[in-house]
């Protein structure tokens, strides 16, 4: 299946989620609010997408932009699933409970960039030290060992 | 008076020979690992690397001698010889010419069963003494896997005593016959598999299993006496095979005379090197494994080997 | 002896003497840890009943390191992700900036990169193999793999010089082209390959005491597999025919002939098998690919060295050795990279291991980590 034929078939089922999708580098996306995430992600599910590949954040200034990369076995297609959190509370839902491979990159989105997943059942830090202060992946981090690049390029 | 000096001679020759056999079973362990793997092996330290296993001893009596903070520090120090001295004391019954032992005890082989399998003790208490979690557990293991193993090799050796009709190893050897080997041939297997067991060597090296329990008991030892660790498996290894060689193959028989010696020590080393074939060879048993094919397979051959010898016996 | 008291669960055994729970801490310098990873292992005798990875020991920071590097010098800490097969993350990340700036990569190039690939996972299994089996104590078979490992690695280093961190795939094509009578000794390899795996196969998967601890080990059902996230020969073990190469074809895959091994016990035993049987598709594949391949240039023409891609977000993923390698760029416009996110199959496998390890002995903790084959570079980025 391609990428238009998704966006017909996800019309067909999802009429509300279809103003959302858009393609952007030859890849669906669908971006809704927070608030939906989880709905829509388990719209998505019943849909055939079987596979949470990837999850992450992208610290986007104001927002921080979460991203899931879902992956249907059935259709071999792809779709990113994104949502904006505010940077001051950064707060979403988990999406554990539909695909457990949400476990570990949750806790890591958590560790990176601290946005709170609720109804993650383990919210810890993962790769760093339980100590450590700051979120290292917001482009605001600094810490006294960080050497920057000089921007000679 | 002439007892403790035999004694002293004794202890020092019976030492050396340890000490020499725990060399050349090194070197020869190394060599053969090394053909398996198609490498060479120690050959920079001398010609064909013969000194290397001189320099590793030096090595090895210069480092230091560390007791951790956590161990029982009495009981750690003396554990090794708790593992060592029972081994080498089983050295002293194994008939070594056809007509002679250093020392001819009329119940011999069961001084050789027995006395060994006491450096079980040490095992745990080395183990339990050094404080650390994984040397505890290979402690733990290394207990019940000598104690399970005691059983099937004494009822594998039983079968060769009921044979002889003797409990004197000098007795055995010279009522040895050739179709022995044929008659006790399972029980030759079960004492085979099981003296590895005995031994903890590979496959069965549970107790210590560099990959799960870093060195298990001897974990925290360093310098000499982890070496005398060393000394105690290359020491049990050399009397097994010898054992072996002179109980089971009555090598000691084969060349007339003292000739015999000639084809005793052939046998010693095939049987020592064969266990080095299979250690890396084999990988490592599970300790359920273990546990089954001591109790459920090697035990039940045993007593099949007990039944056919008693069952030929009385037509002898 | 004292051991941490309080973290350990006290209970009392039926004839009323107080068992204690062991709490072993396997790592985080361990022998079977593949790297440095702490499992924080419960026991109950041996019997593992709760077993925690503990991860982050290898943590350098890379996706950090990537937001104020250019596109070009990313290539070098892709390398470092995953060491045993640094030409798929090269690849991987490649794939995500070509589509991110557009970039026609020549069609030679493709399949060097196919080839390089194939080989680099060869050699990814041989170290999985060799290792797994020194895990249980089999030295010989280890350093039969490695042998094997040995001959890829030294065509890689007449290749671009490197043996380890190869920095081969740049952004529209390779660094170096092919030298002289390097096919032929491909091809040479991918022969006596064949043969050394028959060898290993006998060896080590024919063993009885081999199968007998790897067989019902670890076992992963199909239905978690694809629910956490597994991916590589961790979920076709289990039976999931999910592979990249042949569900989501990219690059000059679709011009090759070969299949996709699956297990269906999801047992160590099945996903040390495919593991096996996967280098004799690569094989295949290298044959095929060292057959089609056609001159030309190695790099896209005109190819600026600063690579200022328009704002957007592109991923791009592909198989590995370990499973699905996605590399997620966002760029704002300007010469660095806004966010790198390696999706790290290494990562979402080990999530597993507390899944898998549970009800098993710690003899068998060591071999269920060993058959997810972790690298940690990849997995701590």
């Amino acid at each position: 299946m391609n990428i238009t034929e998704l966006r017909d078939h996800l019309c067909e089922q999802h009429p509300d989620l279809c103003p959302l999708f858009s393609i952007e580098f030859g890849d669906g996306v669908l971006s809704v609010s927070c608030d939906k995430l989880y709905e829509a992600a388990s719209g998505l599910r019943d849909l055939g997408f079987d596979r949470l590949g990837m999850a992450t954040a992208v610290d986007r200034g104001e927002t921080f932009e979460v991203v899931y990369r879902l992956t249907s076995r059935s259709m071999s297609v792809g779709i990113f699933l994104k949502c904006h959190v505010p940077r001051d509370a950064p707060k979403t839902n988990s999406l554990f409970p539909l695909w457990p491979a949400a476990l570990w990159q949750e806790r890591e989105i958590f560790d990176m960039f601290g946005i709170d997943f609720e109804g993650h059942p383990d919210m810890r830090r993962i790769l760093l030290p339980d100590d450590w202060v700051g979120h290292p992946l917001r482009r605001d981090y600094t810490d006294d060992r960080m050497i920057r690049r000089p921007d000679y390029i | 008076m002439s007892g403790l000096l035999g004694g002293i001679v004794f202890g020092l020759v019976g030492g050396v020979a340890i000490a020499l056999s725990t060399m050349v079973g090194v070197y020869g362990e190394r060599k053969i690992a090394a053909k398996i793997q198609r490498r060479f092996g120690p050959q920079e330290t001398g010609p064909y690397g013969l000194l290397q296993l001189p320099a590793d001893t030096l090595k090895m009596i210069l480092k230091e001698d560390i007791t951790p903070r956590q161990a029982d520090a009495r009981i750690f120090k003396i554990a090794p010889y708790f593992v060592f001295v029972p081994i080498a004391m089983g050295l002293v019954v194994i008939p070594v010419a056809a007509g002679w032992a250093a020392l001819d005890s009329s119940i011999g082989i069961l001084f050789f069963l027995a006395v060994p399998s006491l450096s079980v003790l040490g095992i745990l208490i080395a183990g339990w003494s050094s404080g650390n979690t994984y040397a505890t557990i290979g402690g733990m293991r290394g207990a019940a896997q000598m104690i399970s193993y005691e059983l099937p090799r004494t009822l594998s050796v039983l079968a060769v005593v009921i044979l002889a009709g003797s409990l004197r190893p000098v007795d055995v050897v010279q009522a040895w016959r050739w179709w022995w080997i044929p008659l006790n041939f399972i029980g030759i297997v079960v004492y085979y598999i099981s003296s590895i067991a005995e031994l903890n060597r590979g496959p069965f090296d549970i107790p210590e299993s560099e990959s799960e329990l870093v060195a298990g008991y001897f974990a925290d030892y360093a310098g000499i006496r982890w070496g005398i660790f060393m000394m105690s498996e290359y020491g049990g290894m050399l009397a097994a095979s010898l054992f072996g060689a002179a109980i089971f193959l009555g090598t000691l028989t084969w060349l007339p005379g003292p000739f015999g010696i000639i084809t005793f020590l052939l046998g010693t080393g095939v049987i020592g090197s064969s266990m080095i074939w299979v250690k890396w060879t084999f990988p490592r048993m599970r300790p359920d494994q273990l546990m089954t094919t001591a109790w459920k397979v090697l035990t039940p051959l045993a007593l099949v080997q007990l039944v056919i010898v008693g069952v030929v016996v009385p037509w002898l | 002896m004292t051991l941490e008291v309080e973290s350990r669960k006290e209970t009392l055994a039926e004839d009323g003497l107080p068992v204690e729970e062991l709490v072993v801490n396997v790592g985080p310098s361990h022998p079977s840890t593949h790297g440095v990873c702490r499992v924080i292992v419960h026991l109950d005798g041996e019997i593992v009943t709760r077993a925690e990875p503990v991860i982050g020991y290898l943590h350098r920071g890379i996706e950090k390191m990537c937001e104020n590097r250019t596109y070009l010098q990313v290539v070098p800490l892709t390398d470092r992700l995953d060491y045993v097969g640094s030409m798929y993350a090269n690849w991987a990340y490649c794939r995500a900036v070509e589509r991110l700036a557009g970039i026609r990569v020549p069609e030679r190039a493709e399949y060097l990169r196919v080839i390089v690939c194939e080989m680099q996972r060869i050699a990814s299994h041989m170290m999985s193999l060799g290792s797994a089996a020194a895990d249980t104590g089999a030295a010989t078979m280890f350093i039969y793999a490695f042998d094997e490992r040995e001959t890829i690695v030294e065509l890689f280093e007449d290749l671009c010089g490197a043996r380890l961190t190869y920095n081969y795939v740049r952004p529209g094509g390779v660094s170096f082209d092919i030298p002289e009578g390097w096919t032929d000794r491909l091809l040479e390899f991918c022969r006596t390959h064949r043969v050394a795996l028959r060898e290993m196969d006998k060896l080590w998967f024919g063993n009885v005491i081999a199968r007998g601890r790897m067989k019902g080990i670890g076992v992963l059902a199909a239905d978690d597999a694809v629910a956490w996230g597994a991916s590589g020969p961790v979920a076709r073990g289990s039976g999931v025919n999910w592979d990249l190469r042949k569900h989501d074809p990219y690059s000059v895959y679709p011009r090759f002939d070969f299949d996709i091994p699956t297990g269906s016990a999801g047992d160590v035993y099945d996903r040390a098998r495919v593991r096996l049987y996967e280098c004799y598709e690569s094989c295949r594949i290298i044959e095929q690919a060292v057959a089609q391949m056609p001159g030309g240039p190695i790099k896209a023409e005109g190819l600026q060295r600063l690579i200022a891609p328009r704002p957007g977000d592109a991923y791009d993923h592909i198989e590995s050795a370990r499973g699905s390698l996605g590399v997620y760029i966002v760029s704002e416009g300007g010469p660095r990279p806004h966010r790198v996110k390696f999706r790290s199959p290494a990562f979402c496998n080990l999530a597993l291991l507390p899944l898998i390890a549970e009800g098993h002995m710690l003899s068998d903790l060591v071999v269920c980590l060993g058959s997810l084959d972790p690298v940690f570079g990849e997995v701590d980025r």
